[in-house]
């Protein structure tokens, strides 16, 4: 289970802080992150996300994975933005300048490659820090945290049981799909996409018949144990407040803030130092 | 105030969905401390009994009841499902689908947390139950690091945590080995002299459950109470055979030995049988009137497994350690051991459906290991234990015919194969029927007949008859021997002993990754180290043959077995 | 909207697992970025036409949250609430089809299909996109092509996948009255 989420359990102030304050945490970075594309606030989230590694103490080893399958993405997308707007740099600072003394609709500008290096950076500004949440918090705790930002108990229960259920179901579908081939259904690349995707019905229509079981069962099981009975729960893995969990929240608070001040200021979400 | 937890009044009972009423005039009380056992076949009304005392009826299933149900004294409809929690602890047949917290700590506080109990007492309770039911290791793992015994302990744990005055089992044993079964009906027990609540066990295996005594048996069929009486009366009557219901395999050779079964020798309980001297002088005498040793010819091999090593990817763990077996054209094997022990893993290197990491494996005197998983499924088959995850088509015809269809095989070829193996299954008449008119073992039915259509010389089936009642494990079972005796192999991964002892004529014990025996079942079923390893159960005729003073017990349960089948199964 | 009921969380729950699994373990990817062979979007139609708008979205919403979680490229938004929103419409348009009291004939199907492509493209070519661009500033082209793309392949799986399940799952269904036991 922990290892489809890659929470790695250590002892370190991140580890330390509630899920509910993460989870917040997560939410105002991302905001702050999402709303600016000013550089130089970039660059700094970039830093200070990266930074946060060695207090959580998680190493390079321990998210070599992700941070692979995120280059790939981040370069295919790279790749296929200049592809089709080589000029969206231009349209976005109102500038242009060739660069290498070339000139043409694929010709490098100035302003293109600076907004790509901007697009870059965002992805460094956000990746990090998800990142780390997903090593640092324990996924028994996440839904614990949801009810405790104000998502209502019964949908914070929806992603205990999606957590709960994800091992199983994916055991359960690698049993049918092996069952399956061995009748003669294919997956593979050979099969044409139509074959494919009727292949794939006959392994879906056991699994989600079965899951229509399933759900009747499980809700049985948890009405019997009073699952609903009142307007509140309490929650097992929930955790105290401490003093580090304040101050993480007003950091990223802070962050905020001054994403929205720069966009104001800039008068645009770009900071654009072409303006002469 | 009156003890009495559960009173049925006249009460009847019809599903929404059905033509016809399921239960009908019950009468049933039960009080505080008793415990009881409600047994029947499959369909006879027992799980709606169920869902009426904890609730589920009528507030999750819909339907008209009639007469009426007092749970402490309070008609139950004007209850809300809640309240009769509080009353009514249940565990389910399916611990995996109870199990609804992410760890053994989450789910055991899972009714604690619906009642707002706060954080610190609730941790306290949880470790009061961790404690008695050996769960304080376990408390931070989650469900599938567990073994089923365990996740059956927490399922008990978590409606332990409220009190409740009933527990209410929904066939305890029916996924567990039967070791852990052993273990369950033990912890029952304990848990009814501790907390003095009383305990209602819904199972149709009888004899496992009587490995502790119970007050009484109530016995059901087409939805009404055919007998409440003590469990040694019942025994001694013939109601457990009218209704379709297996007795203790230990009466059953008193019987062929021509003895007669009175409450007075007390048959409930093998611990306490009663025999006189006279008794087991007539069980002697069946034994050496039986005792034959038949020559076992050792047939041509069909499939061979040398040195055959595995390991699991996730985990690296090595699940299989030199694995050498053979298994000849024509036999009927089972492959027993417990969870974990490599049978499954077996099977599916022999499929294809993982890949070996050394080893060999010949079939026909071939090298099997260069053939795909869907070349491999044309001479083994194998089918899964729940057919429902096997089903993916709506007709019957259609699924049978999927796997021909999927090989290109031209539909004019198609029908006359198809049909062939349907009537070859008894399913020729419904052909054209959609599957889910079918009931479970029509299904199974359906789905060794759609591996059956490709023709192997060998089928692999992984537990045929778990959780059917005696009628239904019956018509499996002769099924599959009728395809034996059509010269198929017949190879079935199982935990159930009546199987092993009836059908297979070999057993392969798996046990850690290993093969740690290789023998006939009476031999294995009287082995103690062998029983231990794999978590099975000594079968009750070896403790039967002890009190009679047989000192080859290995022997008296090969000549019961071969007096059956020459005997009592043929006219079946 | 239909009554919230603690079935009615399991789904969710066991809607989104099942999402995840499919999206996570069974995508085929196609040459555009961001957009796969999913046939997660074909459970989601049904599980959005049985148990309704609410149960759809919250479905596609966790289950797509936690696809991007996992792979830990950081949580796409405009996609995830783009599967949200799919459910969600899915389960409005699709509100009169009784597939869970076992009706789902050729009216039915039709139904079905027409929901769900209307869903599939407003989510994909509408909310998608736009909250791409409002979020990334990305090149409206580009994030089109993904929106059309995605919306096409949607459609297809969904048509086929989300069909031939609700079929499956209405047979299995008995009506009213009509189980009897004949010898």
């Amino acid at each position: 289970m922990n290892n489809l989420f890659n929470y790695i359990e250590k002892e370190s102030p991140i580890h330390g802080l509630t899920g509910a304050t993460k989870l917040v945490c997560l939410l105002l970075w991302s905001l702050a992150a999402m709303t600016t594309y000013d550089t130089r606030l970039l660059v700094v989230l970039a830093i200070f996300g990266i930074a946060l590694f060695p207090v959580g103490k998680i190493g390079v080893k321990d998210i070599s994975f992700m941070l692979w399958f995120t280059l790939v993405f981040l370069v295919l997308n790279t790749v296929l933005v200049y592809l089709f707007s080589p000029h969206h740099g231009t349209e976005i600072y109102g500038t242009c300048t060739y660069l290498f003394g070339l000139s043409g609709h694929f010709a490098p500008t100035a302003e293109q490659l600076f907004f790509q290096l901007n697009y870059i950076l965002k992805y460094f500004a956000t990746i990090p820090f998800v990142l780390l949440f997903v090593c640092t918090t324990n996924p028994s705790e996440f839904a614990a945290s949801l009810n405790k930002i104000g998502v209502s108990y019964s949908v914070s229960y929806s992603v205990a049981l999606a957590l709960r259920y994800i091992p199983d179901i994916q055991k359960q579908y690698h049993e049918i799909s092996q069952a399956s081939q061995a009748r003669g259904v294919e997956l593979s690349k050979k099969a044409s996409l139509m074959k494919r995707l009727k292949s794939a019905s006959a392994i879906l229509v056991p699994l989600i018949l079965s899951s229509m079981d399933r759900i009747e069962i499980i809700s049985n099981a948890m009405e019997l144990r009073c699952f609903g009975k009142n307007k509140k729960r309490t929650w097992y893995m929930a955790q105290k407040f401490k003093p580090l969990d304040y101050i993480s929240i007003v950091v990223c608070a802070l962050l905020l803030v001054v994403s929205l001040t720069l966009t104001y200021i800039n008068g645009s979400r770009f900071y654009n130092p072409f303006i002469r | 105030m009156s003890k009495t937890i559960i009173e049925f009044k006249e009460l009847g009972f019809q599903y929404r969905a059905q033509a016809n009423p399921t239960l009908y005039n019950i009468n049933l009380k039960i009080e505080k401390g008793e415990k009881i056992l409600i047994a029947g076949p499959s369909g006879c009304g027992k799980s709606t009994m169920a869902s009426l005392i904890n609730g589920l009826i009528p507030f999750s299933y819909k339907g008209t009841i009639t007469g009426s149900l007092l749970i402490k004294g309070t008609e139950s409809r004007k209850m809300s499902l809640f309240d009769i929690s509080h009353i009514v602890g249940t565990v389910l047949q399916d611990s995996d689908a109870q199990f609804v917290g992410m760890t053994v700590a989450e789910d055991l506080a899972f009714a604690l947390e619906n009642d707002c109990i706060p954080q610190d007492r609730m941790k306290s309770r949880i470790h009061e139950i961790a404690d008695i039911l050996k769960l304080s290791t376990v408390l931070r793992h989650a469900p599938s690091e567990l073994s089923g015994g365990q996740k059956q302990r927490v399922s008990v744990g978590g409606v332990m945590a409220s009190d409740v005055d009933l527990f209410l089992f929904d066939e305890p044993l029916a996924n567990l080995d039967p070791k852990t079964g052993k273990q369950a009906i033990e912890l029952i027990d304990d848990l009814q002299k501790r907390t003095g609540a009383a305990v209602i066990i819904i199972e149709h295996r009888i004899e496992d459950v009587l490995h502790r005594p119970v007050d009484r048996i109530v016995l059901m069929n087409e939805g009404r109470i055919v007998s409440d009486t003590s469990p040694d009366e019942l025994l001694s009557s013939k109601m457990l055979s009218e209704c379709g219901v297996r007795e203790p395999l230990y009466l059953t050779a008193l019987k062929y030995a021509g003895v007669e079964i009175d409450p007075a020798i007390h048959p409930s309980s093998l611990e306490n049988l009663a025999l006189c001297d006279q008794h087991k002088e007539k069980v002697r005498h069946f034994f050496i009137d039986n005792h034959e040793s038949r020559d076992k010819s050792s047939p041509e091999k069909l499939l061979e497994v040398r040195d055959l090593s595995f390991t699991y990817e996730k985990t690296n763990q090595k699940t299989l350690n030199d694995i050498s077996v053979s298994i000849g054209k024509g036999e009927m094997i089972a492959i027993v051991g417990t969870n974990g022990a490599g049978k499954s893993t077996f099977s599916k290197v022999i499929c294809g459906m993982e890949t070996e990491d050394s080893g060999q494996i010949l079939f026909d005197g071939s090298d099997f290991s260069a053939l795909s998983i869907k070349e491999r499924a044309e001479h083994v088959g194998y089918v899964m234990q729940n057919p429902n995850q096997m089903i993916s088509n709506v007709m019957i015809f259609d699924e049978v015919a999927m796997g021909l269809r999927l090989r290109g095989v031209p539909e004019d070829e198609v029908k006359p194969r198809v049909e062939k193996a349907l009537e070859i299954c008894g399913l020729y008449k419904m052909r054209n029927w959609p599957i889910s008119a079918l009931s479970y073992g029509q299904k199974k039915r359906v789905t060794i007949c759609s591996i059956l259509v490709l023709e192997p010389e060998m089928m692999i089936l992984d537990e045929p008859t778990a959780g059917q009642d005696y009628r239904n494990y019956t018509r499996i079972m002769e099924f599959l021997k009728s395809l034996n005796e059509r010269g198929i192999t017949i190879v079935m991964i199982t935990h159930d002993m009546h199987l092993m002892l009836e059908y297979a004529d070999r057993s392969i014990v798996f046990s850690d990754g290993r093969i740690i025996a290789d023998m006939s079942c009476a031999e294995v079923l009287t082995n103690k180290d062998i029983v231990d390893r794999a978590s099975l159960k000594e079968t009750s005729l070896y403790h039967l043959a002890g009190s009679c003073g047989i000192s080859d017990g290995t022997g008296f349960v090969q000549s019961f077995i071969y007096y059956e089948r020459d005997n009592v199964r043929r006219h079946e | 909207m239909r009554k919230f009921t603690v079935k009615t969380i399991v789904a969710i729950g066991i809607g989104a697992a099942l999402f995840f699994v499919l999206g996570r373990f069974v995508a085929i990817p196609s040459p555009v970025p961001n957009t796969n062979i999913s046939i997660q979007y074909g459970l989601l139609a049904f599980i959005a036409a049985v148990f309704g708008p609410f149960a759809g979205a919250l479905a596609g919403l966790i289950g797509h949250f936690f696809i991007d979680f996992s792979y830990g490229w950081g949580v796409w938004w405009s996609w995830v609430i783009a599967s949200a929103v799919f459910g969600c419409l899915m389960g409005i348009f699709s509100s009169k089809l009784k597939i869970d009291e076992g009706e789902f004939g050729v009216k039915g199907i039709i139904t079905f299909n027409v929901a769900q492509a209307i869903s599939h493209l407003l989510a994909w070519v509408g909310v998608a996109p736009c909250l791409d661009i409002l979020m990334f500033q990305e090149p409206v082209d580009k994030v089109f092509l993904q929106g059309i793309t995605g919306a096409i392949i949607n459609i297809i799986t969904t048509a086929i996948i989300g069909t031939i399940v609700c079929l499956a799952y209405a047979k299995t269904i008995p009506q009213k009255g009509s189980l009897k036991e004949e010898n």
